[in-house]
């Protein structure tokens, strides 16, 4: 039986980037993680997170070399906690740009666009604020950004960010290269984030104490 | 909107964080954790652990430094010195670091760039140059801490490292570098303009001005810092000796003594930060 105190969360891991940073984070905040790419762990676990550095066509191609695509989309319909994390976020829309076209996890409608060349230099790599988008009244408080407040920063590197075709879904925005595009987002179970909240310091941190706390409800 | 990054450097030899002039004399200053969670909490934006003798040491005690580190500070952690395989890279990955940096292996075998930013990503990937102006006024690249030519020029090289993947370039101005006389804006600017890859200027802050200066008129995307930050909580951490407590090797003269090179104006993380803010330029509070 699992224990209720400690479940355990699986970190998919398919070869793409910052993985261990990701466990450090877990291990910080009492989450129970491990790293995997089996499929019956993933399937049994109490939540899980897909994070991810790299290009959009390789990260796909893995995961469909891995056979995870199905199991990954039978998690998310269970209902049970998922987080993306910058191109674990950008691989649950429908399709990308990068690169030429390609197809996506189709869990969420929407495209991967990349930001224009223009202003400020592309990829974005550092430190940006996120605020509450202007057309919505959503309430942080009731999301994995509870308790962090309009402005605070969180650690940023991406050429491309995400348009859902959804408004109601953006949890927050962030201003980049003349625009402000989509740094985070809910719909239903599924939370995911354009920045890396394991390397955005103590704001960051509270993202994955928010997390432990939804698994651990 | 885009914020500058203030990164901490972190020049390590064997146990201790040391710090040179023009990357030679090194002294020791402390333990390179206790520096890395002092910068952390005074909010450093990211922070470089550089092994500046990694050709001639084990390689054991870094990854146990880089391991420490990853377990306190959640921003993200830049490791170089020595990187020669795509094995290296991936084992200091493995021990938490966040990106590499390459130098000495990127001009002998540029590929390794292809490779390195196909496999771990282009993020993770930064080649740091190190250029030294010569007489003629061109900047060449050097390696191994600066000792040895290249006869590779350092703007068409950061052109090239950039085709191959790099995601930043760490710009190194050895003439300046642990000088305190300024950044090498000329430098800064041109590799800045050329790239469309963030730059991080490197070597030579003595003043907060210099900071402004390689932003505004260097163009900077990034800028790093040594002396002036270490040598400021040296300071800081003088009044109770915390810091003497775990040296047993190396030249410590300067920690019993405290002189510090008067051409440097110490500055903290947060301190620099205001100081940008009063200037104009936007960076994490």
């Amino acid at each position: 039986m699992t224990n209720e105190k400690n479940k355990k969360v699986v970190i998919v891991d398919y070869a793409m980037g910052n993985i261990f940073s990701v466990k450090l984070a877990c291990q910080k905040v009492g989450i129970c993680a491990i790293v995997s790419n089996d499929k019956k762990e993933i399937s049994n676990a109490s939540a899980l997170i897909l994070p991810g550095v790299g290009a959009f066509a390789d990260a796909m191609a893995t995961l469909e070399k891995l056979d995870l695509v199905r199991t990954i989309k039978e998690f998310i319909a269970s209902g049970r906690p998922f987080l993306g994390i910058c191109l674990g976020m950008q691989l649950l829309m429908s399709e990308s740009e990068e690169f030429g076209l390609h197809k996506g996890l189709d869990i969420i409608k929407g495209r991967v666009v990349k930001f224009p060349a223009v202003n400020d230099k592309v990829p974005q790599v550092g430190w940006n604020q996120i605020t509450k988008p202007s057309y919505s009244n959503i309430n942080w408080e009731e999301t994995l950004l509870k308790g962090l407040s309009e402005k605070d920063f969180m650690y940023f590197v991406h050429s491309f960010y995400v348009l859902p075709n959804n408004n109601n879904i953006v949890v927050s925005e962030t201003n980049y290269a003349g625009l402000n595009y989509c740094s985070s987002l809910r719909e239903k179970n599924i939370y995911a984030c354009q920045f890396h909240p394991e390397k955005s310091g103590e704001s960051g941190l509270l993202i994955y104490r928010n997390f432990y706390n939804l698994i651990n409800k | 909107m885009k914020n500058i990054r203030i990164i901490p450097r972190l020049d390590i030899k064997g146990p201790n964080l040391v710090k040179g002039i023009h990357l030679e004399g090194l002294r020791v200053l402390g333990s390179p954790e206790d520096f890395a969670e002092h910068y952390y909490n005074a909010g450093a934006d990211e922070l470089i652990y550089m092994d500046v003798v990694a050709s001639l040491y084990g390689r054991n005690g870094l990854m146990d430094i880089i391991e420490k580190t990853a377990k306190k500070i959640f921003i993200p952690l830049t490791v170089g010195g020595g990187l020669r395989t795509l094995e290296d890279i991936k084992n200091v990955l493995r021990a938490g670091a966040d990106k590499v940096s390459l130098n000495t292996i990127a001009i002998k075998n540029p590929n390794i760039i292809l490779e390195a930013s196909r496999r771990f990503g282009s993020s993770t990937i930064v080649v740091s140059i190190e250029a030294i102006k010569q007489n003629d006024g061109k900047y060449m690249a050097f390696i191994e801490n600066a000792r040895e030519s290249t006869g590779v020029e350092v703007f068409s090289w950061a052109k090239k490292v950039e085709e191959l993947g790099a995601g930043e370039i760490l710009l190194t101005s050895v003439n300046n570098e642990g000088t305190g006389s300024g950044y090498d804006i000329e430098l800064t600017r041109k590799v800045s303009e050329l790239v469309s890859i963030p730059v991080i200027a490197n070597g030579g802050a003595g003043e907060l001005e210099d900071v402004v200066n390689v932003i505004k008129q260097g163009k900077a995307d990034a800028v790093s810092l040594a002396s002036m930050v270490h040598y400021d909580y040296v300071k800081k951490s003088m009044v109770n000796g915390s810091l003497l407590k775990n040296q047993a090797e190396g030249n410590i003269d300067f920690l019993k003594f405290g002189k510090i090179s008067e051409k440097i104006e110490t500055s903290g993380i947060e301190e620099i930060k205001f100081y940008l803010k009063d200037k104009g330029i936007n960076c994490r509070k």
